[in-house]
């Protein structure tokens, strides 16, 4: 059993409602398909309606003389069909659309919050409002020109100066760069006659933007240590004479601080690797760039597989690539695939400096000049030859303890290097 | 005020203007004794006899033609085309002659005449009778096309046309006819051609329209209300030419546009409403302008579902406009 609406049907084109004049079924009357059950009157025509089911009338729902709206209920008729199929059916749709619906509520999606319109844009921009600061009431948080309206009527505008935070819109940040060049361009700092101007070009240029770029994305941290290389000088100071008559070029102490540092990476690989924003990359393989001044230039050329190499190998790969840079004769192959830098600053008499690391790579390492110190070796005071390595790191990668670990060893490496414990082949 | 029907109101202004000035008289398929199919002349006949309330052939080029010699000739013709689907053997006349003679005889002659046609769908009416045709005449220049959608703008727009010194297309919804129905005074009034009129005011999104569409859009923004979107609704009255000023201010005020036609959606009139708010709103628009209209498809289907996929109602005027309130 299931009770069916009878609808007024359209009876002529612009009828829009009829009026029932009367009924010709009561309550109870058993009824075919298509036996009429109203006479309805409209302005155009006089009409029958006729019933759409065969069943039972179980409701007139609109009394005789009343005028109904086409396609409004004029009464039930019970019928022997069920539709609790339907019906159910139905009502399982409903509830899943419902579902539906309250997810996508749920889910808070930000996707249009920096989509403005002309109109937000220009109302900002008149009124000073920093749209980064707005909370959106549009679809997936779109902040609507009403938004802004509302701020503005309020009169608690949040701007740009009564903020701490650096964030700001990309419409803001284009304005901050265009008025920096603007003043630049203005009230930079001008030559006075007898200076020298020095047009900034090739390597100069690329210098410039690898610093900047690596001190703007670096967060840099440092760390020092001192290093007792008493034995080491002693040692080399011993054979650098005959090296160089046997060998050609001079073994330097920097060969040795190479070394130092490529078997400590072996063993502290997270100094060995790169940011790269959703994960960090640690290289399988050493790589040590060596920082190369040529007159107003700066090269980095690679000691590649530097851990595979003896100290002799080390030397001569340095000694090869300082020629090679002096004579310009440096190669992109000879520079590409670093991982970690050891700078030799010692070789400008330099005792102590923070170095900037070479963009992508973790770390880099300042090998100062070693100089001859009073020290206290087992309560007495004793001339020892003391370097300092200087530190400085990408503390997004690493931190304190593993650095301070990596030094440590490297300090421990390059304090037991001596005639006993040295191989340079 | 006595309340009327939208038919009631276009029946009024004929009667007072043919009262009023002899020189007005009607002409068309069956609007003599009949009294118009939908009854719009009922009683004209009666009243101003067969010389002012002329039966003519199924010719609707004749009809045009009658009508434009006539008013060329000083009278002010009403000419009825049956359904607005039946105008399109009179294209040639109305706009090769009627809308030109003014501009082509350097204001030698004129022609003051009234054309009325029954519009739109929504009334089981099918292919030729339910179809919207104002955007055929809505590139030339001197025609006007006046699709008032209460009784009240059609007694004193049918009037207005009725006395003005150019030709006017007039086009009547007819499901609008016996579904409409509101307050008109009996006195005379006319309301300027060229006018759009604000139905509602509001401050969320803005509505423009026309037609029976203001009053689906009417409807879905009492809906909406209770949700707290305030819509903002232009009837547009004049279709051509537009009221530029009013459609600019209405853009401006939400800067959130919903513009809606029964007409099919591509080269519609509300195409060159987008035009307008695109050439001068820019700066204050908070959303794309939105258009909701007839599907591309050649007219109005027969059957009932395909009819109500076809037309516009308040439904899927509701839907557009809360899209548009939350973008």
């Amino acid at each position: 059993m299931a009770a069916e609406k009878i609808n007024m049907p359209q009876l002529g084109e612009s009828v829009t409602e009829g009026t029932i004049s009367s009924w010709l079924v009561r309550v109870g009357d058993k009824i075919n398909k298509y036996d009429p059950i109203a006479e309805v009157m409209t302005d155009k025509v006089n009409a029958e309606v006729p019933s759409s089911f065969t069943g039972t009338i179980k409701e007139l729902v609109a009394q005789e003389g009343d005028t109904i709206q086409v396609g409004d209920l004029m009464c039930y008729i019970e019928t022997e069909e069920s539709n609790t199929a339907k019906t159910s059916k139905e009502t399982h749709q409903e509830r899943e659309s419902k579902l539906e619906d309250v997810q996508e509520d749920t889910v808070k999606d930000q996707s249009m919050k920096k989509r403005y319109s002309p109109a937000v844009l220009r109302l900002a921009q008149e009124n000073d409002i920093d749209l980064e600061q707005v909370e959106g009431s549009g679809k997936h948080g779109r902040i609507t020109r009403k938004d802004l309206e509302k701020i503005i009527e309020s009169g608690t505008k949040p701007t740009k100066e009564k903020t701490t935070t650096m964030e700001s819109s990309p419409s803001e940040e284009n304005k901050k760069t265009d008025t920096t060049t603007a003043a630049s361009k203005q009230s930079g700092p001008t030559s006075q006659p007898g200076d020298v101007e020095i047009p900034v070009t090739g390597v100069r240029k690329a210098i410039a933007q690898n610093m900047v770029r690596s001190k703007q994305e670096i967060p840099h941290a440092w760390m020092t240590v001192e290093v007792d290389v008493t034995d080491l000088v002693t040692y080399r100071n011993q054979i650098k004479d005959s090296f160089k008559q046997k060998e050609g070029y001079g073994l330097t102490f920097f060969a040795f601080f190479v070394k130092a540092v490529a078997q400590a990476l072996k063993e502290f690989p997270q100094l060995n690797s790169t940011w790269a924003e959703d994960k960090i990359i640690q290289r399988k393989d050493i790589n040590l760039s060596i920082a190369v001044a040529k007159d107003q230039e700066l090269f980095v050329p690679v000691i590649h597989h530097a851990d595979d190499k003896s100290i002799k190998g080390i030397a001569k790969q340095i000694h090869e690539l300082a020629m090679k840079a002096r004579s310009g004769k440096l190669t992109g192959d000879d520079m590409k695939g670093g991982t970690f830098t050891v700078n030799n600053t010692g070789s400008f008499g330099s005792i102590h400096s923070m170095g900037v690391i070479n963009h992508p790579q973790a770390a880099i390492l300042q090998v100062e000049s070693i100089v001859k110190r009073p020290m206290i070796v087992n309560d007495m005071f004793a001339a020892r030859d003391m370097v300092n390595l200087s530190l400085s790191l990408d503390h997004r990668i690493l931190d304190g303890l593993v650095c301070g670990q990596f030094l440590a060893r490297v300090k421990e490496l390059l304090e037991n290097m001596n005639e006993n414990t040295i191989n340079i082949y | 005020m006595p309340v009327m029907s939208y038919i009631q109101a276009v029946t009024a202004a004929l009667r007072e203007e043919m009262q009023r000035d002899e020189n007005v008289f009607v002409l068309g398929e069956d609007v003599g004794k009949k009294g118009g199919v939908f009854r719009a002349t009922d009683g004209l006949f009666d009243e101003f006899g067969e010389a002012r309330v002329l039966d003519t052939p199924l010719a609707e080029s004749a009809i045009a033609g009658v009508g434009i010699g006539a008013a060329m000739y000083g009278l002010r013709p009403v000419a009825e085309m049956q359904f607005a689907d039946f105008i399109m053997p009179a294209v040639n006349q109305i706009i090769s002659e009627a809308a030109k003679i003014r501009y082509r005889s350097n204001n030698d002659w004129n022609v003051p005449m009234t054309i009325r046609a029954p519009y739109g769908g929504g009334v089981h009416g099918a292919l030729y009778h339910s179809q919207s045709v104002e955007a055929v005449f809505a590139n030339q220049p001197g025609l006007k096309i006046v699709m008032p959608s209460t009784p009240y703008d059609v007694k004193g727009l049918l009037k207005a046309s009725i006395r003005d010194n150019d030709p006017v297309l007039f086009f009547e919804h007819k499901r609008a006819y016996r579904l409409l129905k509101g307050e008109v005074p009996e006195e005379d009034y006319v309301l300027p051609i060229g006018k759009a009129d604000i139905k509602r005011e509001g401050s969320d999104i803005t509505i423009i329209t026309y037609g029976l569409c203001v009053h689906f859009a009417l409807q879905a923004a009492e809906k909406l209300a209770e949700e707290g979107i305030d819509a903002h609704i232009l009837d547009l009255r004049t279709v051509y030419p537009l009221d530029k000023e009013a459609i600019i201010d209405a853009a401006t005020k939400t800067g959130k546009v919903l513009l809606v036609t029964e007409d099919n959606k591509e080269g519609s009139i509300i195409g060159e409403v987008a035009a307008i708010i695109a050439e001068n709103c820019l700066f204050d628009l908070d959303a794309p302008v939105q258009r909701l209209a007839g599907p591309e498809i050649p007219s109005m289907p027969y059957a009932p579902t395909m009819e109500k996929y076809f037309m516009i109602n308040p439904d899927k005027v509701e839907k557009a406009m809360k899209e548009l309130a939350e973008f």
